[in-house]
């Protein structure tokens, strides 16, 4: 099982099977993405205390969830980098870091568009704010870490080993910011049995974010795919692939 | 247990030997320190609120800026290397340096920190707090910058780079540490924050000599 997995994460074998797999993941997060933005933008009810700035909780949950979901996968990532040294599993973890850094950006921005007129403040301490902020240093340190080494694979095995470092913290970072300061509302979606949260609003959030997290899919094949061209450029597969294109 | 006390007699005796450059983190902290009330206010009251959460970052900052000598000059001659290669437990023989790099470098700060919370007019009811908080955390700081340390020991200018991977490390302590020493200063009990920054410690304890060994790995690759 162990040769098939190391063929299936083999360079060459990933750039031919990543190729319909991007492409999936894009036309998923497509089709997703226009009927989430339809159902969210202007079929589903406004609250009636937010108005209709609650429609930017559409992106920003998603954006926020992603935040974390993209340091679960740059973790695994991570782990497999250590133990097995498999080359692409090493591309992941930069391409993960800037994708979720990004989304952690925009998680950051769309809060800080709903606190103005909801808390009467774009910045507050508050726990979970502070929280993803401290996740974006993360992630910044990795993409940081990573790209200092003349070395692109040591580059990555320090990466790896700040991501593992980082991710026994994380609970730690968050449930001491948790006690420190908490101002944000309590979670409405994440209590599946009684869901505080009506199905017209749910709904749209739910697909918004498998939207958003085949987007990170699709992007995250494509970087991954671009950056393996760029590392094995002296191989003679890569040569081959370029010979027939050209 | 001989290794590790010979590896921390020899960092201790080089320590010793370069007594100044020991001194530098702490008169930073001092320095630092008496940069408040001149830029803030010297206002007695607003001082003393502000106190622990002042004297606590800089103590972050004087922590990290004696990082690099943790394993800087035993990089550059050779030695760490031949360190490594020696048979016995890596973990052991790290622990063992990062053992000596508290003592050379977070004890002082802890011993000095009294005289700091004079300058800034910490309550005296919140001043063994503020020691104990910094007796019990100035470990977690040098173990946890020891990985930041050993990650970017290979790289140019990898002093900075060091500080920015180990600084949102430190966000827990900070709040632990601070959260203690501001409720000790209302008569509040504390008694839990100590725990749950002894169960950090412990934590650190364990886990990171592993890290540092595999970072070092990666440092000399």
């Amino acid at each position: 099982m162990f040769t098939f997995l190391h063929k299936f994460a083999s360079p060459q074998y990933f750039y031919s099977w990543s190729a319909s797999w991007q492409k999936w993941a894009s036309i998923i997060a497509a089709l997703l993405m226009s009927v989430g933005l339809y159902y969210s933008l202007l079929n589903s009810p406004a609250d009636y205390q937010q108005g209709e700035t609650v429609r930017i909780m559409y992106v920003h949950v998603p954006a926020a969830w992603l935040s974390m979901f993209g340091y679960m996968v740059m973790a695994s990532a991570a782990i497999v980098t250590l133990i097995w040294r498999i080359k692409v599993a090493e591309i992941m973890i930069a391409q993960c870091a800037v994708i979720g850094a990004s989304f952690t950006a925009l998680a950051l921005i769309t809060g800080m568009l709903w606190g103005k007129p909801m808390w009467g403040a774009y910045w507050v301490w508050d726990a979970r704010l502070t929280s993803e902020l401290v996740l974006l240093f993360l992630y910044f340190g990795v993409i940081a870490l990573s790209g200092a080494f003349d070395d692109e694979r040591a580059g990555a095995r320090a990466a790896a080993i700040l991501t593992l470092v980082g991710i026994v913290n994380i609970p730690i970072i968050h449930y001491s910011v948790e006690w420190w300061n908490t101002l944000h509302q309590g979670p409405t979606v994440s209590k599946f049995d009684s869901p505080s949260a009506p199905p017209s609003m749910l709904v749209p959030l739910l697909v918004m974010a498998l939207a958003f997290k085949a987007y990170f899919f699709a992007v995250l094949f494509k970087r991954a795919r671009a950056e393996l061209l760029l590392r094995e450029r002296n191989t003679s597969w890569v040569k081959a692939l370029l010979k027939e294109t050209v | 247990m001989r290794l590790f006390l010979f590896i921390f007699k020899r960092d201790m005796l080089l320590a010793i030997r370069r007594r100044r450059e020991l001194a530098n983190p702490l008169v930073f902290f001092i320095m630092v320190v008496s940069m408040f009330p001149l830029g803030v206010t010297p206002d007695h009251a607003f001082l003393a609120e502000l106190s622990a959460g002042v004297i606590w970052v800089t103590a972050l900052l004087a922590a990290l800026m004696s990082m690099d000598s943790m394993f800087r000059s035993d990089y550059d001659d050779g030695s760490l290397e031949q360190l490594l290669l020696m048979p016995g437990s890596k973990v052991v023989l790290i622990g063992a340096k990062i053992a000596a790099h508290w003592v050379s470098i977070g004890l002082p700060l802890v011993i000095i920190a009294p005289l700091m919370s004079f300058l800034l007019f910490l309550p005296s009811q919140a001043l063994p707090s503020l020691i104990i908080t910094l007796l019990i955390s100035t470990p977690i700081l040098s173990l946890l910058g020891a990985v930041g340390v050993a990650l970017t020991l290979s790289l140019r200018g990898g002093g900075v780079l060091s500080s920015l991977l180990t600084l949102p490390f430190y966000v827990p302590v900070l709040i632990f540490s601070t959260m203690a020493i501001n409720a000790a200063a209302v008569n509040q009990p504390v008694s839990g924050y100590y725990a749950l920054l002894a169960a950090f410690l412990i934590v650190s304890i364990l886990l990171v000599p592993f890290a540092v060994v595999a970072a070092l790995r990666v440092s000399y690759n």
